[in-house]
């Protein structure tokens, strides 16, 4: 027992799979039978959006106080939008729209440096503004557009090996590649450093302004790809599609235990914390809380977590 | 410092931007519509700008301790619900849940300060909670205004339009109470220099959960203000204030840390978000566009200031 203890303590990510894996116990006790298989395998497949924008969103939230990118739901529509419009239905035709797609999110990266380094103002300003004008392009040109994701795109989006949805895996894959960039590379560290003390950083020789530009990149293009399987999940584009995406992008990485004022994050915490925030929506549906019940008891179980991580850092 | 230098100075141009931004946005629209130039036309110009100014005083009140509330848009569509059906049917007991909502503030702004949490996410969750009861309070769009908020919000005084004299009693009062009184100097001390306001021997909590019960004020305002020129609410009513009043902050040469903050301007920022919106449908531009323009506004007012700043730094 005290080497689960500290275990856990050492390890700040393992909270948010205890959070995940009791709730969909207690979900799965409830509904009995196979139920509990085929909620972990939709949990999978619906957590997997999450840990997309997650990751990005952590890589920016390592930079330290003030970095949060607001642009993310903005940035999943509109590269939703542009993708199908350059798919248009056809299979041939969908690297074409995926670079459109990554076209996006680098555009948005660049557009969201430009404005902290040009017009030196808070990042949460700049993503925001930014998201204004993403926005308004997404509902410009995607209103009245209903263009249905081409066959190949919908069957990766939502195609399932023995219940394990083949996206979750790609995921997987690219989340453990991103821990090792973030633990193991020269850009990572470069990213803690930043985080930590960006002066001391910038004497140590990290070229910063190199490194937040690169991260706010990451993090607009890893949205626009979210956009496009997030298209090809749900039967196309709609205008508000990315609009739970803001919360649950912030959630994911200060559940799964990384640090929110920056300088210490960690990638598996965010699969775990993905996958808690669908089962808890799932366990109250299950319960058959009310809509606006169920918007209550996220929200007060969203404080109540970071309530308890903040303190947990705290002592420390 | 002579007057000439006044003029030229970086202080001076910084002050007047908000002020510069809003006369510029205004002059475009009376160029596209002379008529606007009325009472009746300033009344519609403005009569949407009240409560979004309110909200961006709310908003205000709480980036002044360098904190950042994601949830005044929720909070302000529960506030029209509770109006349109609770203050109207059993007024009471809507009163009894507008005090409630002030202490649930005050309560959120003690528990970020004594937990030291990130207010972004707290306040992100508690903008789940907020929706939640404004749909649990009026699952479809409905209710009905109180009778007394609908007189008051489409009261006509005499020459001066209803928006502009609200604008202008909003905007001196909340500059006397933050900018030219003892208590206003420690509450935007929070946000400047929060140990030096402990080493002094105040209480940051306090100031902090006043700061925050002043958000949920000035947020009831909006909400009552908004129902009251929209007749009835539903639970959606506001959410796009939350974005709305951070830039309306920011184009009023609020600051993000530090407490620096300008109630006026944060009025005249409001304002210029809510004409840009009017002037694209002046000039005949889809409303696709709207959030666009607006976010535009604000993008160039921060270059200037950019301008203005490095003008200052170069001296």
């Amino acid at each position: 027992m005290k080497r689960v203890q500290a275990f856990m303590r050492q390890h700040p990510w393992s909270w948010s799979f205890l959070a995940a894996f009791t709730t969909w116990a207690v979900t799965a006790a409830y509904i009995s039978g196979t139920g509990g298989l085929a909620l972990a395998s939709t949990a999978l497949s619906f957590s997997t959006f999450f840990v997309m924008v997650g990751i990005g969103q952590m890589f920016v939230i390592t930079l330290g106080p003030g970095n949060v990118d607001l642009s993310i739901p903005s940035t999943i529509t509109l590269s939703a939008v542009v993708s199908m419009m350059v798919m248009d239905g056809s299979n041939t035709l969908i690297v074409l729209g995926v670079l459109a797609a990554v076209g996006v999110g680098l555009l948005v990266g660049l557009f969201n440096y430009s404005l902290i380094r040009v017009l030196s103002i808070p990042p949460i300003i700049a993503t925001m503004s930014s998201s204004f004008l993403v926005q308004s392009s997404a509902i410009a040109l995607g209103r009245g557009v209903k263009i249905k994701p081409p066959l190949a795109l919908e069957w990766i989006s939502t195609a399932k090996i023995l219940g394990v949805p083949i996206l979750a895996l790609l995921v997987i894959a690219f989340a453990i590649g991103m821990a090792v960039v973030l633990n193991r590379t020269i850009y990572g560290r470069s990213v803690t450093a930043f985080g930590q003390n960006t002066r001391a950083a910038k004497l140590a020789g990290v070229p910063i302004e190199r490194i937040r530009y690169l991260t706010y990149t990451l993090s607009a293009v890893l949205a626009a790809v979210c956009g496009v399987f997030l298209a090809g999940f749900s039967g196309g584009s709609s205008l508000n599609m990315g609009e739970e995406y803001l919360l649950a992008s912030i959630a994911v990485v200060v559940i799964g235990g990384s640090s929110i004022a920056g300088g210490n994050s960690n990638v598996p915490g965010i699969f775990g914390s993905a996958l808690f925030l669908f089962l808890l929506v799932a366990m109250l549906n299950t319960f058959g809380a009310a809509a606006g019940l169920r918007l209550i008891l996220t929200g007060l179980i969203i404080v109540g977590v970071v309530t308890f991580a903040g303190g947990r850092k705290e002592s420390r | 410092m002579n007057g000439l230098q006044f003029f030229t100075s970086a202080r001076f141009w910084r002050g007047a931007l908000p002020a510069l931004s809003l006369t510029f946005v205004l002059l475009g629209v009376f160029w596209l519509q002379p008529r606007a130039m009325s009472y009746f036309g300033l009344n519609l110009l403005f009569n949407l700008a009240v409560p979004i100014a309110l909200a961006t005083i709310a908003q205000m009140f709480v980036i002044a301790v360098n904190d950042l509330d994601l949830s005044i848009g929720s909070f302000v569509s529960l506030v029209a619900c509770i109006g349109a059906t609770w203050l109207h049917d059993t007024p009471l007991l809507g009163i009894a849940a507008l005090l409630g909502c002030v202490a649930a503030y005050a309560a959120m702004g003690a528990l970020i300060y004594i937990r030291q949490l990130p207010s972004i996410v707290v306040t992100l969750g508690m903008s789940f909670v907020w929706s939640g009861c404004a749909v649990l309070l009026l699952p479809t769009p409905g209710g009905s205004a109180p009778d007394w908020i609908r007189a008051l919000v489409t009261f006509k005084p005499p020459y001066i339009p209803m928006p502009i004299l609200a604008a202008v009693v909003l905007a001196l009062v909340v500059h006397f109470a933050l900018m030219r009184t003892s208590w206003g100097v420690l509450m935007r001390g929070v946000g400047g220099n929060e140990r030096a306001i402990t080493r002094a021997g105040w209480s940051v909590l306090k100031l902090k959960m006043t700061m925050y019960a002043m958000t949920a004020v000035f947020g009831i305002l909006a909400g009552l203000t908004l129902v009251g020129l929209a007749t009835s609410a539903d639970a959606n009513i506001a959410l796009r204030y939350t974005l709305l009043s951070i830039a309306g902050v920011i184009l009023g040469g609020g600051e993000f840390v530090g407490g620096r903050i300008s109630p006026v301007g944060a009025v005249l920022g409001a304002m210029t978000l809510t004409l840009t919106a009017s002037f694209l449908s002046f000039l005949r531009i889809s409303p696709d566009w709207q959030i666009g323009a607006q976010g535009a506004v604000l993008i160039i007012v921060l270059a200037l200031r950019a301008i203005v700043n490095r003008m200052e730094a170069r001296r």
